[in-house]
């Protein structure tokens, strides 16, 4: 049935499948203003928007005529649908000044990097997985843009990228507001990758057998965590997620993430009630919401390697691992055993994840106050970074004694 | 005054971390998340006016439909921002309520100047000016926000009346037994 896709040359392959995830990650992405939106909205006792939408006649109709079915269309008003599309809409087509006082290169510049490795990073994360036959032997394949054995340290190495763009527009915008925010997020970033990296290491040193062939795939992460039941033994710690034997790590890792995406309760570089807006003070239309989404798609992206690290990746449950899941499908659905039909349900599963994670983040963001500077910087310094080293000792101290 | 002695005790370990209450407060949240919206839908849902409420003063009639402002000008006089303008005029002699004399030929109130005061309310001697429970006035040009006569009588309606002091006046009259 997708013969034809397969002989496709590899090159118009690879630009289909960027183009897809790209074309699922940005609505997500999209979508997560409206459900910060609504969420902040729904916490505070608030209904949020639920009254804009689309008139019939126009570029609209068609999503007027939506919002005309019955129970349906009332439903995605209350939602917010329509003010989504009117957001966007708006974002796209007012006027978009250029301050007369800024560095216009690095000013437009900003924007466009910040974009970059939001949909770079992309690329080496997995989202699901399927059974595919090799030489007559089924293999479980990840479905991913590229299954490269760096996978970790390429989405380190482009996501630390991100810095740089709030540093610009910050430095570009020529205002102190922005410049303040810029210097934080610098320095708040840098900080924080620290424990973040550190804290990732156990995984990998449980993963990597002394003797056998390194990895840092994030594909061999899930792996890792996709074992069955088999008693009390070493063994069933493969069923088990990386949360349960590994709960510091996991928690620095995401406390370090909340850093890392500027949100709540660490949006030092943003602070609307000390710096305006911070970094992003001067831009508008357009421009803004390339920051805005690119925050989106960092917190995406954050929370599905964390997923991939601590969280099971596309496992149901503990001990439930995705085959598992599709063996048991098989019983009562004809064609469970399909690989398009197991990447799939991997994928919804994850997605399931992801945006779990996403409503947490929104929901600390009601939670917690935001954090005076220096307390960001003697949590990063002073908590975080002995606690992720000594998190490390611990474990490559008990790898070493039950590997042995 | 006797001086408390608060015994301020050291943090736990737990309490240090931060953590527990961190959970406290995503619980409080939560919960917040599911309760119901406190929010009026407003222009749909009007807000329940509490009685004794002072909104836009209005004129009002008796039960038998008498317009009871007899134009005595005590609102004019005692309005601290000069809103209402009252025209006294003559009641026509084919009119049923003739004995009362006197009634405005126009009535104006300047929402733009009103205050909400109230002292017009206060002040009326015939109780015919209230300040009821209309809360948004509204308009796109000067000339409207002035309401007229007629406006403040549409506002205003019929409130109840317990003395009806111009009947028994006429029927004291009647009896040969006034003043």
């Amino acid at each position: 049935m997708f013969d034809f896709y397969f002989h496709l040359h590899l090159i118009v392959r690879l630009v289909l499948q960027s183009l897809a995830v790209i074309l699922v990650l940005f609505p997500i992405a999209a979508a997560c203003s409206m459900a910060e939106r609504k969420i902040s909205a729904w916490i505070q006792g608030r209904p949020g928007p639920n009254r804009t939408i689309a008139p019939i006649g126009g570029l609209l109709t068609p999503l007027g005529l939506v919002g005309r079915i019955p129970f349906l269309g009332p439903f995605l008003q209350q939602m917010g649908i329509f003010q989504l599309a009117a957001d966007g809409g708006k974002f796209t087509f007012k006027e978009d000044p250029v301050p007369g006082h800024v560095n216009k290169f690095y000013f437009v510049l900003a924007p466009i990097i910040s974009m970059i490795p939001a949909l770079t990073t992309v690329v080496v994360v997995p989202v699901g997985a399927y059974f595919a036959v090799v030489d007559g032997v089924k293999v479980l394949k990840p479905i991913v843009l590229a299954n490269v054995d760096i996978g970790l340290l390429a989405v380190f190495a482009v996501s630390s990228l991100g810095v740089y763009s709030v540093i610009l527009a910050g430095w570009a915008s020529n205002s102190k507001y922005a410049f303040l925010g810029g210097v934080r997020a610098s320095a708040q970033l840098i900080s924080y990758e620290l424990s973040m990296t550190l804290s990732v290491l156990p995984v990998f040193l449980w993963i990597n057998k002394p003797g056998g062939q390194g990895t840092l795939s994030l594909f061999d992460a899930v792996q890792f965590q996709s074992g069955v039941f088999h008693g009390f033994s070493l063994a069933s710690l493969h069923g088990l997620w990386g949360v349960c034997y590994m709960p510091v790590s996991a928690f620095i890792f995401l406390v370090a993430l909340f850093a890392e995406t500027n949100r709540a309760p660490f949006d030092m570089p943003e602070s609307e009630s000390e710096l305006v807006a911070g970094f992003h003070t001067e831009y508008g239309a357009f421009k803004w919401s390339l920051f805005f989404l690119a925050e989106y798609c960092h917190m995406i992206i954050g929370s599905a390697v964390c997923i991939l690290l601590f969280f099971g990746g596309w496992n149901l449950l503990p001990w439930v691992p995705l085959a598992t899941l599709i063996d048991w499908l098989s019983h009562f659905i004809s064609f469970a055993g399909h690989p398009l039909f197991m990447g799939l349900v991997g994928i919804a599963i994850f997605l399931g994840k992801v945006f779990f994670f996403i409503f947490f983040f929104m929901w600390v963001r009601w939670t917690l106050p935001r954090f005076r500077y220096d307390q960001v910087m003697d949590l990063g310094w002073k908590k975080l970074l002995p606690l992720s080293i000594a998190n490390l000792l611990f474990y490559t101290l008990g790898i070493a004694l039950l590997q042995k | 005054m006797a001086v408390i002695q608060v015994e301020r005790k050291p943090l736990t370990f737990a309490e240090r971390t931060y953590i527990p209450q961190i959970i406290g407060g995503l619980k409080t949240t939560l919960k917040h998340f599911f309760a119901p919206t406190v929010t009026l839908q407003y222009p749909e849902e009007r807000p329940e006016i509490p009685k004794g409420y002072r909104g836009v003063p209005t004129l009002v009639k008796d039960p038998h439909g008498r317009e009871k402002c007899v134009s005595c000008q005590l609102c004019e006089f005692v309005c601290p921002p000069k809103a209402i303008r009252i025209t006294p005029g003559e009641i026509p002699a084919e009119s049923s309520s003739v004995h009362v004399e006197k009634g405005p030929q126009a009535f104006d109130i300047d929402m733009l100047r009103c205050i909400y005061c109230g002292l017009c309310q206060e002040v009326c001697p015939e109780e015919a000016i209230f300040l009821q429970n209309q809360f948004s006035m509204s308009g796109y040009t000067r000339a409207e926000m002035v309401n007229n006569k007629a406006r403040l009588y549409e506002l205003g309606g019929t409130l109840p009346d317990q003395h009806f002091k111009w009947d028994k006046k006429k029927a004291a009259e009647e009896h040969g037994n006034a003043h």
